[in-house]
């Protein structure tokens, strides 16, 4: 199937990570975050002190507990962080150096069934790795998703190019693509583009699809919508294709092996590039070797959607990205840099400022300044421009500002997570935190109707 | 920059040192972040924002509207001058500044009462100042009679924030559009200020019908000035349905009000309107930008031309014969399309929307200005009523995508 994504908007970032992989330093502290799974209750498996291999179980979903989250790494758990009301923040583990596996021989995979392989996934801690719609969370692993969906290329401004970086990975990827198809009935979808790498052109058991338009076209919120859209009561899953390649080692091997090459990128970086590291990597491990400016703002993830980091903080359980960005905390003066400058520098899908004029290849910089304060909504038409789905955004959005859950079904909550609205909230002239109001909304209808 | 940006701090500081003062940071917030993008980074969801902001839309907007305001100055002055019959003698700066004594008053009170009303709700909830009012405080002047009494600006105006915006909760949650609001509040209100033949050029409203006819006369002893009154193109127009027409028919009228006059604007009206051109280049700032809506503005034009042709073809009388595309330049057509309509709270919000509400706004206010006893314009009662209808229309919209996604449900 061929898809032509027709709305949307590339945002030009300075500070594009070159094709470099480096070998990067190996972590001595690993960390896993509940925070990084949304409406996760984790119910902690180890104490400070223990003892853990690669594989270990650390923490369980408190009201699902066959779902287990393991240690990428071998080692002691070194301190369980807590936050208000003592709520785990994150438990980190030093490194003995060895990454000693807590099991380590290979199966067969192809005879499990699919109930075995569940258990197996679940009981390896790999399970995670594995997403569903709707919603936007771990997969539950008593549904059976009628189509299983991988985006092999990622849209987002600065984001990691997986055909450069999984280049000749075809065996691990395959590998991968072979337990998914056990998971489900229906497909697997790859969805590239037209230059992509063999890895995912000929990959096999799969269909693949040729989509083609600017982000949020490699958003698989976008594809499921184009290719099999998602109704009430059905779901679907979805997977990053390097954990695909996860999934695949441990097909192979039968190891828990969290390897991973992400990229650091930003215009407050001085060499942005590809570095190899593990899941669960100290940010001070990743950055080692890379010079940052000043008054920076780390963003573990892509500018759009990631999650803002301290230095001494771990890199999130699915990001594939760093991003060191300029703060934007400095008063403007309106005539010469502020709101009615005449803005040759400043990036804005809006026609008021002279973006949409310049050639298309310029380049921008980006800080975090929020440009202006939050208002009420006024300027209609805006969201529509950006979002490719059949949906009406700012109806979306105001039935779940009025817990109207009915509305949201109506208006296709179930299709929609907080990702694919980070253009919206991006473009948004009264400044309105939409990401955060579609995952309140969606954390209510979890809670009521799923 | 650096001794302007110490005096808002300093100013923050001060206000911040005690509890009784602090209710006042609003006041002080909306002209610091008038000259300075405010420090706020972003601390949830997308760390990285466009450039656009509301105070740049709006202002864009006002930007739109100076063509109008700075030929409703000077034709506020040619009006006066056109019916003393002095236009030969009198330079082009005395125009301006006759104009300008009678215009930008009005522009003063405007803005003075409205944001005095604004900052008082924002003192009053304590939140910051909107930039919304900034554009209507604009459109109110515009849309007024040149004579129109300064005092009564100043109660529409508070009428229109009050009752019109803030009761429904401020910028962005009102329903009928502001200026208008304010507009219709006199116009029913005051209706001999606002409507008829004598106010609507400047320095002859307190004279009634016949005084001012001798002084136009003893003005002109040789009747200089061709139309003995000084209402409107629209009122003349009017005046065909009546029993006594003050022109014979529609060729009469085309000698007195040209389609080059109507279109440039030289013609009696309300303060802004009547320039098409200028209302033209206004819309041509805010489609380049992309602020107003092609949608509205297109359809709009459609449903005004669509009407007016329909009313041609009826014909049978002086009015309905005037050529649709004359029609629509006359009155607040071309003035309420471009700036009134396009107001993006109170229009339709969906795209598919917005369609048929400027066709309702453009037809209907050709409608109402054509076929009714009592009103020589309808463009304002129009969008209005379009207005009131934009949240039905948009839930006929939505409603058909729900359907289409049960359809989806129901065939899957």
């Amino acid at each position: 199937m061929k898809i032509t994504v027709k709305k949307g908007l590339d945002i030009k970032m300075k500070g594009v990570p070159n094709k470099i992989i480096a070998e990067g330093n190996l972590s001595k502290s690993f960390a896993l975050k509940p925070s990084d799974f949304p409406n996760l209750t984790p119910k902690l498996l180890v104490k400070e002190g223990d003892l853990v291999k690669c594989g270990s179980p650390v923490f369980c979903d408190k009201y699902n507990d066959v779902v287990i989250f393991v240690s990428p790494a071998s080692g002691v758990v070194d301190k369980i962080i807590r936050g208000e009301k003592r709520r785990i923040l994150a438990v980190t583990i030093t490194s003995d150096g060895k990454f000693t596996q807590l099991n380590s021989k290979a199966k067969d995979f192809s005879k499990l069934d699919r109930l075995e392989l569940k258990t197996d996934l679940l009981k390896s801690g790999l399970w995670p790795l594995l997403r569903m719609r709707p919603i936007d969370i771990i997969a539950r692993p008593e549904d059976n998703p009628k189509s299983i969906f991988i985006s092999s290329f990622d849209t987002n401004p600065l984001s990691p190019d997986y055909d450069f970086i999984m280049h000749n990975k075809s065996a691990e990827f395959n590998a991968g693509l072979e337990l998914l198809n056990i998971l489900t009935d229906g497909s697997v979808h790859l969805q590239i583009r037209k230059n992509s790498d063999e890895v995912f052109s000929n990959a096999k058991n799969v269909k693949t699809h040729l989509v083609k338009g600017p982000h949020p076209s490699g958003n698989v919120g976008v594809q499921m919508h184009e290719i099999d859209p998602i109704n009430k009561g059905e779901v679907v899953w979805y997977i990053n294709p390097q954990d695909v390649m996860i999934l695949g080692r441990y097909s192979l091997t039968g190891a828990y092996d969290a390897k991973k090459v992400i990229c650091i990128g930003g215009e407050n970086v001085n060499s942005p590039k590809y570095v190899k590291t593990i899941s669960g990597s100290s940010i001070k491990s990743i950055l080692e070797g890379t010079e940052i400016t000043e008054n920076s703002r780390l963003i573990s993830g892509n500018p759009l959607t990631g999650q803002k980091l301290e230095k001494d903080s771990f890199l999130g359980f699915y990001h594939h990205q760093l991003t060191v960005l300029p703060e934007g905390n400095e008063y403007k003066f309106f005539l010469s840099e502020g709101w009615l400058s005449l803005g040759f520098n400043r990036f804005s899908a809006s026609k008021s400022y002279p973006t949409w004029l310049m050639p298309k290849s310029k380049t921008y910089q980006f800080d975090t300044n929020l440009n202006g304060e939050e208002r009420s909504f006024v300027v209609s038409g805006q969201y529509e421009k950006v979002f490719p789905f059949d949906i009406y955004p700012v109806q979306l959005i105001k039935s779940i500002v009025t817990n109207d859950i009915e509305k949201m079904e109506n208006l296709g909550i179930y299709e929609v997570s907080p990702e694919d609205f980070a253009l919206c909230e991006f473009v948004c002239t009264s400044k309105i935190n939409i990401q955060e109001i579609v995952r309140n909304g969606l954390d209510l209808i979890y809670k009521e109707c799923m | 920059m650096k001794f302007l940006r110490n005096i808002f701090d300093n100013a923050h500081k001060t206000l911040n040192s005690s509890e009784k003062t602090k209710k006042f940071f609003p006041l002080v917030d909306a002209f610091d972040t008038l000259m300075f993008t405010p420090n706020h980074v972003t601390n949830k969801g997308s760390h990285v924002r466009d450039a656009i902001d509301l105070k740049r839309t709006m202002m864009l907007v006002i930007i739109a509207l100076v063509p109008c305001l700075l030929f409703g100055i000077y034709n506020t002055g040619y009006q006066h001058y056109r019916v003393l019959g002095e236009l030969e003698i009198i330079s082009f700066w005395e125009i301006i500044l006759k104009g300008a004594l009678v215009v930008l008053p009005l522009v003063v009170v405007s803005y003075g009462s409205g944001l005095f009303v604004e900052f008082i709700f924002a003192i009053k909830n304590g939140h910051t100042v909107q930039e919304g009012f900034l554009v209507s405080g604009m459109l109110i002047p515009l849309c007024m009679p040149a004579d129109v009494p300064l005092w009564m600006v100043a109660v529409a105006t508070i009428f229109a924030v009050v009752i019109g915006k803030e009761v429904f909760g401020g910028t962005g949650m009102n329903i009928l559009n502001v200026a208008l609001t304010a507009r219709a509040f006199l116009f029913f209100a005051h209706p001999t200020k606002m409507s008829g033949n004598e106010v609507w050029v400047t320095g002859f409203s307190d004279l009634k019908g016949e005084k001012y006819a001798s002084l136009v006369s003893s003005a002109n002893p040789e009747g200089v000035v061709d139309g003995s009154s000084g209402a409107t193109a629209l009122g003349d127009l009017a005046s065909f349905m009546q029993d006594s027409p003050v022109l014979e028919n529609t060729q009469a009228f085309q000698a007195k009000y040209s389609l080059m006059d109507s279109f440039l604007g030289f013609i009696p009206g309300s303060v802004g309107e009547t320039s098409a051109l200028m209302c033209l280049i206004g819309a041509a700032l805010l489609l380049w930008t992309g602020i107003a809506s092609w949608r509205v503005i297109g359809s709009f034009f459609i449903g005004g031309f669509v009407m007016a042709t329909i009313l041609n073809l009826v014909g049978g009388n002086g009015y309905f014969e005037l050529p649709a595309i004359h029609q629509l330049m006359l009155g607040g057509f071309m003035f309420g399309m471009v700036f009134m309509a396009t107001d993006p709270v109170t229009a339709a919000h969906t795209n598919a929307g917005k369609f048929i509400y400027g066709f309702l706004g453009g037809f209907l206010g050709i409608l109402i200005r054509m076929v009714n006893p009592a009103y020589p314009e309808g463009i304002m009662l129009a969008i209005l009523i379009a207005n009131v209808f934009a949240p039905l229309i948009d839930h006929m919209v939505i409603q058909n995508n729900i359907n289409r996604r049960l359809k989806r449900l129901k065939t899957a």
